[in-house]
């Protein structure tokens, strides 16, 4: 798969933003689902979201909405992201799903697949969501069988976070956006070897469970796949996915990361927020908890270092969509379809909450924490980014890999032959859907 | 008991004689025709309970045996594969693991008996002050979180930086990662469990103390029973239903381990495979893979073995308790 970049540039959008107004006096429902209310409409709504960080911002988009819509009353239904899923699948058996609500890119297909969503066809003709003002890998991840259901919201990518103090320490060079695999691995075999005596290592990542910060990155990075680009088969019998593994079995063999029982029992992120590790791979999702970080003058960000084979970032970001049952589906469209528009979007970046995904917005992000050079993310979003791995029942073999992975990236039984068990107990998953 | 049954027959003698009374000494006539004039009464008073047991303890239990014999789609729409999942539960090598776990677990629990026995009985010494205060003190974890308790644990038992291994390094010992090593990680888990489980069974233990007649200590000390003797000829023979009880409970709570194991490891632990539970088992299959059917099957096997074991332990207990 090439390189799933947004061609538009980032430059020069802001006068194509989304005039809800101008077209919100009732448009034509050109296809069924496209339908808008009229700006008079009378109606309540639901909006189910999981992060408790992003409600201000929310509200204010909901208050943003109502100067349009002042009689459509928008209810937020906020459940912790452990429940979230769960109480979801629930409300999609019994077709009681909330009319507007977040998903994850995991979760789309099962959903979609299902018929439990409105595709954003519709909207889309009728000029109400434009999908090119997003990143085309984020259009692709709500996408199902070329048709479209989620609206981009924001997005993240994973960049190397690094502090500068220990670097100096140790007397190693500063990480640089040029850097390969060997000069990465070198300075956290440098650094660890320096500092062990402090209880110091090279680089840390969320490695336990999920992928996304540490080996899918790796995996593409080598060159392999997680799961082939129609999501039927497994990409981790490769040769280029065990490279991608075994560069993180290596560090922790070696002593420069530290043990996954180590990452299990302290994370990662407070591993390098305390200045216990030189480098962390994380995303953007990290800039909230590092910015009130007592270390977080030292920290600094560059791009994932290059692979064998190229360059590459996994990037997810959540998105609104309507289901499909909704009694309101004209009130929840003209909700949509402002949770897409460049001023909800700027509101949410300005506010510090996230990285928004409609093009030319992300400045506000940036800006949150000038330091860091959280610009990173986005240059990497558009040179390198690689859509997060999905099926239509994610959740079953991302199961397999929390329970399979540990056993390789531990030294504990070689990388291939692990993954080769995993290719083989994900391919009959795959092989169910 | 035995003796011979030397009342009237039941169908010859009218209760028209008023002498039930004295006649109830032995017969079973006078307390089973009272009982009969209660009429409907008992099953009206019962009914809510019963009602609210049948709603979602009954009913959920043959819904689940339904469904542990069907495919459950994402979203509901369940397919009948007769017995497939529990030929699939019978190879799953995980099975074995997690009954094995799950029994470590509950046999090292169970030796907060025994030590809650201890307990108790020092707190039911004459002359104990404060026994109030001794007793809300153990009784606090049991009523605590699980999840509270496990964070707490959690910090204590961290491989790096946790006060567990600061004193082990004391003496010389290099520490584990007690919660995401396989092995140590389940005997962490049960270590936690029997110290939140011992406040229960103190109070239990200790109502069943305060059962037993003074009199009895006071003979056995006259026939010159020293205080162990006396331990173990009065006080642990006329403890023995309080300690059944104790028991079953504990068993129970034993294969019904989750939370706990949940959330003092958590979902992405390096070592979760190899210490999870029966009933995580059932989690990850019904929750994080989606496979409800599968879960079903699970949920029934867990059902059956609890069961089992609950049954067997009545059985055994005429053997072992004593009913003063």
């Amino acid at each position: 798969m090439k390189h799933l970049l947004r061609s538009a540039s980032l430059a020069g959008v802001a006068a194509v933003a989304l005039t809800l107004s101008a077209c919100g006096g009732g448009s034509d429902a050109a296809e069924d689902g496209a339908e808008v209310a009229p700006t008079d409409a009378q109606a309540e709504i639901t909006y189910a979201i999981w992060d408790e960080n992003q409600k201000p911002a929310i509200d204010q988009n909901i208050k943003d909405f109502n100067e349009t819509y002042p009689n459509i009353k928008v209810t937020v239904d906020l459940t912790p992201f452990q429940q979230y899923f769960t109480k979801l699948q629930t409300q999609g058996e019994s077709r009681t799903l909330p009319d507007v609500f977040w998903m994850n890119g995991p979760n789309v297909q099962l959903y979609a697949a299902n018929d439990l969503l409105q595709p954003i066809t519709g909207l889309v003709d009728a000029g109400e969501i434009d999908p090119s003002k997003y990143p085309d890998a984020l259009n692709q991840l709500y996408s199902f069988e070329d048709t479209q259901y989620g609206v981009p919201k924001d997005f993240d990518t994973v960049a190397l976070w690094y502090n500068k103090a220990l670097f100096e320490k140790a007397g190693v060079d500063l990480p640089t956006d040029d850097w390969t695999w060997d000069e990465f691995q070198d300075a956290a075999g440098a650094i660890s070897d320096e500092l062990s005596d402090q209880g110091v290592y090279g680089v840390v990542s969320e490695i336990n469970g999920i992928g996304q910060s540490s080996y899918y990155n790796t995996i593409l990075q080598a060159g392999g796949q997680i799961i082939s680009d129609d999501g039927t088969t497994s990409g981790y019998d490769s040769p280029e996915a065990a490279e991608g593994l075994q560069l993180w079995a290596d560090l922790i063999a070696d002593g420069a990361a530290p043990t996954l029982q180590q990452m299990s029992d302290t994370k990662p992120n407070v591993w390098f927020g305390s200045g216990k590790a030189a480098m962390f791979w994380s995303g953007n999702w990290s800039v909230a908890e590092m910015k009130d970080s007592p270390n977080k003058d030292d920290f600094g960000i560059v791009r994932l270092p290059a692979g064998p084979e190229q360059r590459a970032t996994v990037i997810h970001g959540v998105g609104n969509v309507v289901a499909a049952d909704s009694e309101n589906k004209a009130a929840a469209n003209a909700f949509l379809a402002y949770l897409g528009s460049e001023e909800a979007q700027r509101t949410q970046a300005e506010m510090g909450v996230a990285n928004p995904a409609y093009s030319g917005t992300q400045q506000a992000f940036v800006d949150s924490v000038p330091s860091f050079g959280i610009d990173v993310f986005i240059d990497s979003a558009e040179d390198m980014a690689f859509p997060y791995p999905i099926s239509q029942n994610t959740a079953a073999w991302n199961a397999l890999e929390t329970e399979l992975l540990p056993q390789a990236l531990s030294g504990e039984r070689p990388v291939e032959e692990v993954a080769q068990e995993l290719a083989d107990a994900m391919n009959e998953e795959l092989a169910k859907e | 008991m035995t003796s011979v049954d030397r009342s009237p027959r039941p169908g010859v003698v009218a209760p028209a004689r008023g002498s039930a009374p004295r006649a109830a000494a032995g017969g079973a006539t006078p307390r089973g025709s009272r009982r009969g004039y209660d009429g409907w009464w008992p099953v009206l008073f019962v009914l809510p309970t019963m009602f609210g047991v049948v709603l979602f303890y009954l009913w959920p239990i043959v819904q689940t045996g339904w469904f542990s014999l069907t495919e459950w789609g994402a979203f509901g729409g369940q397919t009948w594969v007769g017995l497939e999942n529990y030929q699939r539960l019978a190879r799953d090598p995980d099975l074995g693991t997690a009954v094995v776990n799950t029994l470590v677990y509950t046999a090292i629990v169970l030796l907060g008996i025994p030590i809650a026995m201890f307990v108790a009985s020092l707190l039911h010494r004459p002359g104990m002050r404060f026994t109030a205060f001794y007793r809300v003190l153990y009784f606090m974890p049991y009523v605590a979180m699980p999840t509270a308790v496990a964070m707490v644990w959690r910090l204590i038992f961290n491989g790096d930086f946790g006060i567990l291994n600061q004193a082990l390094a004391v003496v010389g010992i290099d520490g584990p990662s007690w919660t995401s090593t396989p092995g140590f990680a389940l005997v962490a888990v049960s270590v936690v469990g029997l110290w939140t489980s011992l406040g229960f069974a103190i109070i239990i233990l200790s109502a069943g103390l305060r059962t037993i007649p003074p009199e009895l200590y006071e003979a056995a000390s006259l026939d010159g029973a020293s205080a162990w003797r006396q331990f173990r000829s009065v006080t642990v023979p006329l403890l023995t239903p309080s300690v059944f009880f104790v028991t079953v409970i504990t068993v129970i709570n034993g294969f019904q381990l989750f939370d706990l194991l949940y959330a003092l490891m958590g979902q992405a632990n390096p070592a979760m495979q190899k210490t999870q539970s029966l009933v995580y088992l059932f989690y990850n299959e019904a929750f994080l893979r989606n496979d409800k059917g599968f879960a079903a099957a699970i949920a029934m096997v867990i059902l059956l073995i609890v069961g089992a074991v609950t049954l067997l332990q009545f059985r055994m207990q005429r053997r072992w308790v004593t009913y003063a």
